[in-house]
């Protein structure tokens, strides 16, 4: 897009102009490319379909869109069909003929790429009766699945920039209290009301004002940002610009991990065209306010998605974090007023601006408000990136809409609010979340991250694992982190290795109230979690592992045997082929055997055994 | 100026001074680590924390970089902070069993070492508390040492563990580091200094003939201050 839109009005006709040349009645396929379905060949694919198209003819009888993640990436690559909205999963590239052939040009619906219940096996034909995405309120996502994101034209036939439009004609006061009016919080992690913070910074005496939007996601399966900011670029960047102006900023940066290539280029991409197009860069719209902003690259660490060491590395320096007793909002990067918010908090921002800060209130609780983009991994069915009002239950997203426990086991936890999260246990499936409930029972909203676990988890094995995750994290600048952390996490590996002692819980306890207490960042003062939530909840699987040596999950390889129970062993021999180092052995027809001195735990023949028979202790 | 308690007692201080400035000159006194009056303050040690606020409200933070503030409440010995302090303490002492300061410090704070904590067998008195990094940085202006790696792996290093041809040899890290890990070496004659893997070339004076400092601090003092190396190359006692 090359045309310069240098008025509201301008705007007005160009959005227009773009709806008028589509017409809804005309068959399209949107594919889902966003990262997950490229991990499940998504790429081929679209390549399938654009040859086939062009083999066809069909080039201009239909549309045909590669747009961002949609959310349901345990089914990908996904195809819904336009106008009837049917919606295909696990597409492959022999699908891709049928698809024409067959949907497109016969209207006929393809059974065996149609969504099955794995419980109930009923079958769902359109995108919104699919459990997974009729359950849910999608209202920043939701807008993924029909943009190209290398399209600003998609954008734009969406009523996108209109709220920018419309900020750009209000007073910046205005702008703010309906930010404040909505009590939208922060979405990556603190939780701390945005419209205060943007009040604090537009009030904040100092030039330049900065805003950024710190896209370092780094939580271990978490991928809301990333998928917001690969799929649906220029909304993030809409909400930043409306941002700048309500606060009296002309600067801005994105920090975005360079892990997210896909993510940094697509932004990319967007600001060229926003700049091009007159939405960014100097007299925005013909409004007289000037704008831009820089894309930096993070280089890795977890700890610079911590503000304060977000600015660090921005500026140059290490990212260490530093006290944040003086605000951000009145010296934050190169010690100027700056406002970070979030990728899903800016992305939240035009909807207030076009809704009204009351229609957002109106959704969520009484101090979480709007919708909460999660992502949902681990053992469940339905893995993928979900989009709830806040106080939504946790039993609803993992039930209903995650679709339950993989393999049908038993649901033990779930941590949420990423590596320093706590776990929650079964007895909280009922609880609504949102930052406080979250906060109440030891684990917190974070970014977002819910990762379930089913019965097969040992809860002492997983608090070692997101310790040792932290320890290595830690910047290593302040003493109870640096140290503390590598001390819990000693102390953990001594306990799933049979060497625990008997005050290692009270020791844990107290160790993780100091660290919360006396580390410096938040990174520090929430890496207790995992291990205290886990104390509280699940005791006496510590206790088990200290005092009995037993890991009653059987999972830590040094507390476990394996052994054959021969009231259920029917002498397949399939323990005995699967075994790599020759441990387990018996005669056909005849109850098998596991040499203890031989075994090295490595589950493969439990995972093998069609009987049930092997047996973990 | 505004009015504080600390420890129930009422304070007088000015705006823009930290707990830990008001404390000591009212004579509390609260222990530290990485403060040192001719620096900024980083808060990496935590053994100065305090808790201000009362009931639900109270938090701990570090009184060297938390400003003071009308009707502020600070409680320098609470149980929280005792922890944090104790904690701090034992774990700096399983990390650097071999500083003597470390222990005498201990013991003059009733800290005793947790068994449970491996103490490290490295031989490492660094205890990452900055000085000699800082000092260097905005003392001297040099920056010739930082910092490399970062959680458990991080050490105080020149760039690449490689000899520096931007430090002056000046020693002031050395002198800074309150644990006596940073090591400096002089020839048996005086006229090599070594330091952090480099060798310096001591400047004798033109007074006494005495080597009293590295060529390369004085050019680098030269340099800065536009002083002739002439009037530079007479040591402290000539002077």
């Amino acid at each position: 897009m090359t045309i310069k839109i240098k008025s509201f009005g301008e705007l007005k006709e160009l959005q227009e102009k773009i709806k008028a040349g589509r017409d809804p009645r005309k068959p399209g396929i949107t594919l889902c490319v966003g990262t997950g379905c490229l991990a499940h060949g998504a790429m081929k694919v679209a390549d399938a379909f654009r040859e086939e198209i062009d083999k066809r003819g069909l080039s201009v009888k239909i549309d045909f869109r590669k747009t961002g993640c949609h959310g349901f990436c345990e089914r990908g690559p996904m195809v819904i069909i336009s106008p009837e909205n049917i919606f295909y999963q696990h597409v492959k590239v022999e699908d891709v003929g049928d698809i024409l052939e067959k949907t497109i040009l016969k209207g006929e619906v393809i059974d065996g790429l149609l969504y099955a219940n794995p419980q109930s096996g009923e079958k769902y034909v359109h995108e919104d009766e699919v459990p997974f995405y009729k359950l849910q309120t999608r209202t920043v996502f939701g807008m993924n699945s029909k943009v190209d994101p290398k399209n600003m034209e998609d954008y734009l036939a969406v009523d996108g920039y209109s709220a920018l439009a419309k900020a750009l004609a209000m007073n910046p006061e205005d702008i703010v209290r309906e930010v404040v009016t909505a009590n939208l919080r922060g979405r990556g992690g603190g939780g701390f009301p945005a419209g205060r913070k943007w009040e604090e910074t537009s009030k904040a005496k100092g030039s330049p004002k900065y805003v950024i939007c710190n896209a370092d996601e780094g939580d271990p399966g978490a991928y809301m940002d990333r998928s917001l900011l690969e799929g649906n670029p220029h909304l993030v960047l809409e909400g930043m610009i409306i941002g700048a102006f309500a606060i009296g900023s002309s600067e801005g940066y994105i920090y975005v991990r360079n892990e997210y290539p896909l993510a940094v280029e697509n932004i990319n991409v967007a600001i060229k065209q926003a700049r091009e197009a007159g939405l960014l860069g100097e007299n925005i719209l013909g409004s007289g306010f000037s704008f831009d902003l820089k894309v930096n690259r993070g280089g890795g660490a977890f700890v610079c998605g911590e503000s304060s060491a977000l600015f660090a590395s921005l500026e140059g320096r290490a990212g260490e974090p530093r006290a944040k007793y003086v605000h951000a909002t009145e010296k934050g990067l190169y010690d100027k007023p700056t406002n970070l918010n979030n990728v899903e908090t800016w992305a939240n921002v035009p909807f207030i601006i076009q809704n009204g800060g009351d229609w957002y209130a109106g959704i969520g609780t009484d101090h979480s408000k709007g919708t909460k983009i999660f992502s949902l991994v681990g053992k469940i069915n339905n893995t993928g990136l979900v989009e709830v009002p806040m106080g939504t239950s946790m039993r609803e997203i993992v039930f209903d809409i995650g679709g339950g426990i993989l393999n049908n086991r038993k649901f033990k936890a779930i941590q949420t609010g990423g590596p320093s999260g706590g776990c929650i246990p079964e007895a909280y499936l009922d609880m609504p979340v949102d930052y406080d409930e979250l906060t109440k029972v030891g684990s917190m909203m974070g970014s977002g991250g819910m990762i379930v676990m089913d019965e097969g988890t040992c809860m002492v094995d997983l608090a070692r694992y997101f310790t040792n995750f932290l320890a290595s994290e830690s910047c290593g600048k302040c003493v109870p982190c640096r140290e503390g952390l590598q001390r819990m996490r000693e102390i953990l590996v001594d306990i799933t290795e049979g060497r625990g002692q008997e005050a290692d819980i009270e020791l844990l306890e107290s160790l993780g109230a100091s660290i919360k207490d006396g580390a410096l960042c938040a990174l520090g003062s929430s890496a207790p979690n995992p291990v205290l939530s886990t104390i509280r909840y699940f005791r006496d699987e510590y206790e088990a592992h200290i005092k009995e040596k037993r890991c009653p999950a059987g999972v830590c390889k040094a507390l476990i045997t394996y052994s054959v129970d021969p009231a259920k062993c029917t002498g397949c021999t399939l323990c005995a082929k699967v075994c790599p180092v020759g441990a387990a052995t018996g005669e056909k027809k005849k109850v098998h055997a596991i040499d203890p001195d031989k075994c090295t735990r490595c589950g493969a023949c439990k995972e093998s055994c069609q009987f049930d028979a092997i047996i973990v202790r | 100026m505004v009015n504080l308690t600390i420890d129930n007692r009422k304070i007088q201080a000015e705006e823009g001074q930290t707990i830990l400035d008001v404390a000591r000159k009212n004579g509390i006194t609260i222990p530290t680590l990485c403060h040192n009056d001719a620096l900024e303050p980083s808060g990496s040690c935590r053994m100065c924390s305090v808790e201000i606020g009362e009931g639900a409200r109270a938090k701990v933070v570090t009184s060297c970089l938390y400003p003071v503030a009308e009707g502020l409440v600070v409680n320098s010995g609470s149980e929280r902070v005792k922890n944090v302090r104790r904690t701090v303490m034992q774990l700096l002492l399983a990390r650097s069993p071999e500083s003597e300061q470390l222990a005498r410090m201990a013991e003059d704070l009733g800290i005793h070492p947790e068994p449970r904590f491996k103490p490290s067998e490295d031989g490492s008195k660094c205890i990452l508390c900055r000085l000699c990094v800082r000092t260097c940085e905005t003392v001297v202006g040099v920056s010739a040492i930082g910092f490399s790696f970062r959680g458990p792996e991080k050490n105080v290093c020149t760039p690449f563990h490689e000899s520096s041809n931007i430090c002056i040899g000046c020693g002031a890290c050395a002198s800074v580091c309150p644990t006596g890990h940073i090591e400096m070496h002089v020839s048996p004659s005086g006229d090599v200094r070594t330091i952090w893997g480099r060798d310096f070339k001591m400047a004798a004076c033109s007074k006494c003939g005495l080597y009293f400092a590295p060529e390369d601090q004085l050019t680098y003092i030269s340099g800065r201050t536009g002083v002739p190396m002439e009037e530079l190359m007479v040591c402290s006692s000539c002077r």
